[in-house]
């Protein structure tokens, strides 16, 4: 038997076992906080961070990612607040950096909950939209799905970019699992990664 | 000397004595620094010549050569001391060698062209202490450097080595250790300032087995090198240091992580390791004691990212090294989830110390809250660079006044960053801060590592919070977003500014992406990757909105807002520009004044750097003159005049 942990989620007294991250905690008590890069079936990665929350310990506050934080004892933990939507808002506008203002899934939701202008700072950045946030879901979802991976990330920073490794093309099993978490419309067939990822050569190379 | 398998404390006390004994005092000892700095400088072809000589003079057995680590002062390079009588040679050429041997060896006189001269008072100083940028330092952790060969461990043994293992591993229990450490108050050297001991018991206390305990010699900012400097003159001194960690955290494997572009420290611990192990130092029931320790050493690619400690441990796992989320510390979860204790070089190395000399006397040195010396590594315009270590609790002014040697060529000091490319930009009114941990933070920089870079006023604020943006956009991994696309962004409005192209909105703009990134990043390089953005905009604010409103760049560096103009009263046409400019915009003739055509013009300098008579200046942000009148005569000065 797991030992029980009590904390506080916006003003609401939530009971859940050792172990559990906020987030799941939250879920739970019916209290809803968004995510991009989080899928309940795999390891939290903290990459998207728009499930930040406000978390007050031992008198000190400071804001954490939900998907990782495991609920500890008397935290208090605020889900809504004027910071915290306004960062939630500049992370989305962020993102729509790489992303694109056409972007479609729960992004495009998030988007107008949160009342982020997308071409904030889309406007200043001149880049081809990739329509991706690189929130690395499709990647982890099939390794778990093959025990291997025929797309992964390469490059570093800004270069980031989740690619195609030719030579595991043979891997996809068309299960559509990368279409199912893809947050964003990226991947937007019903049969394996179509359109197709970039050549990891390619994108190493720095060709298009 | 054969090796010797050292089996009890009285075995290694027996052989210190031994070695202590074969080393006469009065012997003439020649110390050459060769590391890295040095090195560049020509050191081993100083050490040629210095061997070349004895053999040539004969005396090859009555000297003995020594070849040490770094003492810090690396613009002075390559530095040869001679001991007993300690006598400091800097700049050293091969050249000057047979003088040092047969004035100073033979004839035990001092080559005075070759000792340092203090540049403010012109006098020469023959012993380190009696120069100034030395003066003002308490070395600690660098004193061993001048005096070791940190390949021989025998050298190392001399001066005291591996007498606190010893201690600990047969006098002291593990918590007893941990307790001292706690009670010195050894912060992280890394940067964070955590208290050592705490990590140290909470990993000893965490579930699971094995643990690990790791050296991180990950150093990446630019113009740093205390780590390296520690690595490769004393690596024997961060080697005891784990060893006593591991120990009392009850670790029976470590790992150094060591950046491969340190070659020298990649090689010196490599020899240091192994000739501890020959020794019976390291590895199974060292000193008989019953306590077994490897280390495994683990060279890093060059990812600046690879310092954060769970992208450092996730990197010696063999994947890439991208950090994770900690809100459950390293100490907890670090390698393949195993409870592992990670500290920097500097953390490790002083650890030997407080054994040996006791929490009290550690807590004697520094502040209250931050004890002990810290090494920083002074670079930029200071007219002494290099590194130094000194108590906690210094102020800045006295770093770069009284150690540094003030700002060059008389010009007037702008702001110091401290802590590496993500620390703050500390302005002239905070330079009677005391350096600790607590007390940088709350001017927005940090300790960091000890990186410390000094700016006069020829620095534009804009431009060099441009620099560490575009620094760490190169370095980010891109795996969350705030930090990726914060920096993607910030990047692009600094450069922007920088042309003349930026908006009024963009102040308010960068705050707000700055705060995003503070508070939502993954890790410590994203979320410390807006300080010197923010301290800029904070401390310097008028800069940017002179390059925002005025287009004008008051420090002449953003070459968008800055053009080149020849005084046609001061220019004599004597061609020097005119003929050296790459792109032929300098336009005149031998007895006419020359004017640049500003639409050719590609800014790069050229004739402001060769002009001898003064007469190319810089303007920004004001009209520029028309071309002088044709036909114009240069006002030759009378010869003698002024």
């Amino acid at each position: 038997m797991k030992k029980v942990v009590t904390l506080k989620i916006d003003d609401k007294e939530v009971k859940t076992e050792e172990g559990m991250t906020i987030l799941e905690a939250a879920k739970q008590a019916g209290v809803e906080i968004p995510t991009l890069c989080y899928h309940e079936g795999l390891e939290p990665y903290g990459a998207c961070r728009i499930c930040s929350v406000e978390i007050e310990k031992r008198g000190r506050s400071r804001i954490v990612a939900a998907c990782c934080y495991p609920a500890e004892e008397d935290i208090k933990v605020t889900t809504r607040s004027p910071r915290i939507d306004k960062l939630r808002k500049t992370i989305i506008e962020l993102a729509t950096v790489m992303a694109g203002e056409d972007v479609a899934g729960q992004l495009r939701a998030l988007a107008s909950e949160y009342d982020a202008d997308l071409s904030r700072f889309r406007s200043r950045v001149p880049m081809e939209p990739i329509k991706c946030i690189l929130c690395g879901l499709c990647v982890r979802r099939c390794i778990e799905a093959n025990w291997d991976s025929a797309i992964g990330f390469a490059g570093r920073g800004v270069d980031r970019r989740v690619v195609l490794f030719p030579e595991k093309a043979g891997i996809c099993s068309t299960c559509n699992y990368c279409y199912v978490v893809c947050p964003t419309g990226r991947i937007s067939s019903a049969f394996g990664p179509d359109p197709p990822f970039p050549h990891v050569d390619d994108i190493l190379a720095g060709r298009k | 000397m054969g090796v010797k398998c050292i089996s009890s404390p009285e075995d290694l006390e027996k052989l210190r004595q031994e070695i202590r004994a074969e080393r006469e005092p009065s012997k003439p000892t020649i110390s050459v620094c060769v590391s890295t700095g040095c090195v560049a400088l020509g050191a081993w072809r100083v050490m040629d010549a210095l061997k070349a000589e004895l053999e040539k003079q004969g005396i090859m057995d009555n000297v003995e050569i020594r070849e040490t680590g770094c003492l810090g002062f690396c613009e002075q390079g390559p530095r040869v001391t001679i001991y007993p009588e300690e006598i400091c040679y800097f700049k050293v050429k091969p050249e000057d060698v047979p003088e040092i041997v047969s004035k100073t060896i033979l004839e035990k006189q001092a080559v005075e062209r070759l000792l340092y001269t203090d540049p403010t008072s012109g006098k020469k100083a023959q012993k380190l202490e009696d120069i100034p940028f030395y003066k003002h330092q308490l070395r600690l952790l660098l004193e061993n450097n001048a005096r070791i060969d940190p390949k021989n461990i025998e050298d190392y043994i001399a001066v005291g080595g591996y007498s606190a293992l010893a201690k600990i591993l047969f006098e002291m229990t593990p918590e007893q250790v941990i307790e001292e450490v706690k009670r010195a108050n050894l912060r992280g050297r890394g940067g964070g300032g955590f208290p050592a001991g705490f990590k140290w018991e909470t990993t000893r206390n965490a579930p699971g087995e094995p643990k690990y305990v790791i050296v991180n010699c990950d150093e990446g900012d630019p113009g740093a090198f205390m780590d390296r400097s520690l690595m490769e003159g004393n690596p024997h001194s961060v080697l005891e240091g784990l060893m006593i960690g591991a120990y009392a955290i009850g670790a029976s494997e470590g790992f150094v992580y060591v950046r491969e572009e340190y070659p020298i420290a990649v090689e010196n611990v490599f020899t240091a390791i192994r000739q501890a192990e020959d020794y019976g130092l390291l590895g199974e029931n060292i000193m008989g004691s019953g306590f077994s320790f490897k280390i495994k050493v683990h060279k890093g690619a060059g990812a600046f990212v690879s310092g954060e400690s769970s992208a450092l441990m996730t990197a010696i796992e063999g994947k890439v090294g991208e950090p994770r989320p900690k809100y459950v510390h390293t100490a907890v979860k670090g390698i393949r989830d195993k409870p592992s204790c990670l500290n920097n070089v500097k953390t490790w190395a002083n650890v030997p110390l407080i054994i040996l000399r006791g929490a009290e006397w550690f807590r004697s040195i520094g502040t209250k809250g931050s004890s002990g010396t810290m090494i920083f590594s002074i670079v930029g315009k200071v007219n002494n660079t290099g590194l130094l270590e000194v108590p906690m609790g210094i102020t800045l002014r006295d770093l770069i006044y009284n150690i540094g040697g003030g700002i060059r060529a008389g010009k007037r000091f702008k702001a110091v960053q401290t802590g590496g490319p993500s620390g703050g930009l500390i302005p002239e009114e905070c330079l009677d801060l005391p350096v600790d941990f607590d007390e940088l933070t709350k001017v927005g920089s940090m300790m960091g590592s000890g990186g410390m870079v000094v700016m006069d006023e020829d620095t534009c604020m804009v431009d060099t919070a441009r620099y560490f943006v575009d620094f760490l956009l190169e370095e980010s991994c891109g795996k969350c977003i705030p930090c990726r696309e914060g920096l993607r962004v910030l990047s692009k409005i600094l450069n922007d500014i920088c042309e003349g192209k930026g908006k009024d909105e963009d102040m308010q703009t960068t705050e707000d992406i700055a705060e995003t990134m503070r508070d939502a990043s993954l890790c410590a390089l994203g979320q410390t990757a807006a300080n010197p953005v923010l301290t800029s905009l904070k401390y310097f604010r008028e800069e940017w909105e002179q390059h925002i409103r005025e287009k004008r760049c008051q420090a002449k560096v953003c070459k968008a807002l800055t053009n080149y103009y020849i005084d046609p009263e001061k220019c004599q046409a004597c061609l020097l520009c005119l003929r050296e400019c790459p792109v032929g915009a300098i336009q005149g003739s031998k007895d006419q004044v020359h004017w640049i055509d500003q639409e050719t013009c590609e800014k790069c300098g050229t004739c402001y750097e060769l002009c001898n008579f003064d007469a190319v200046k810089k303007l920004s942000g004001e009209p520029i003159p028309p071309p002088p009148p044709k036909g114009m005569k240069p006002l030759r000065k009378r010869k003698g005049g002024n």
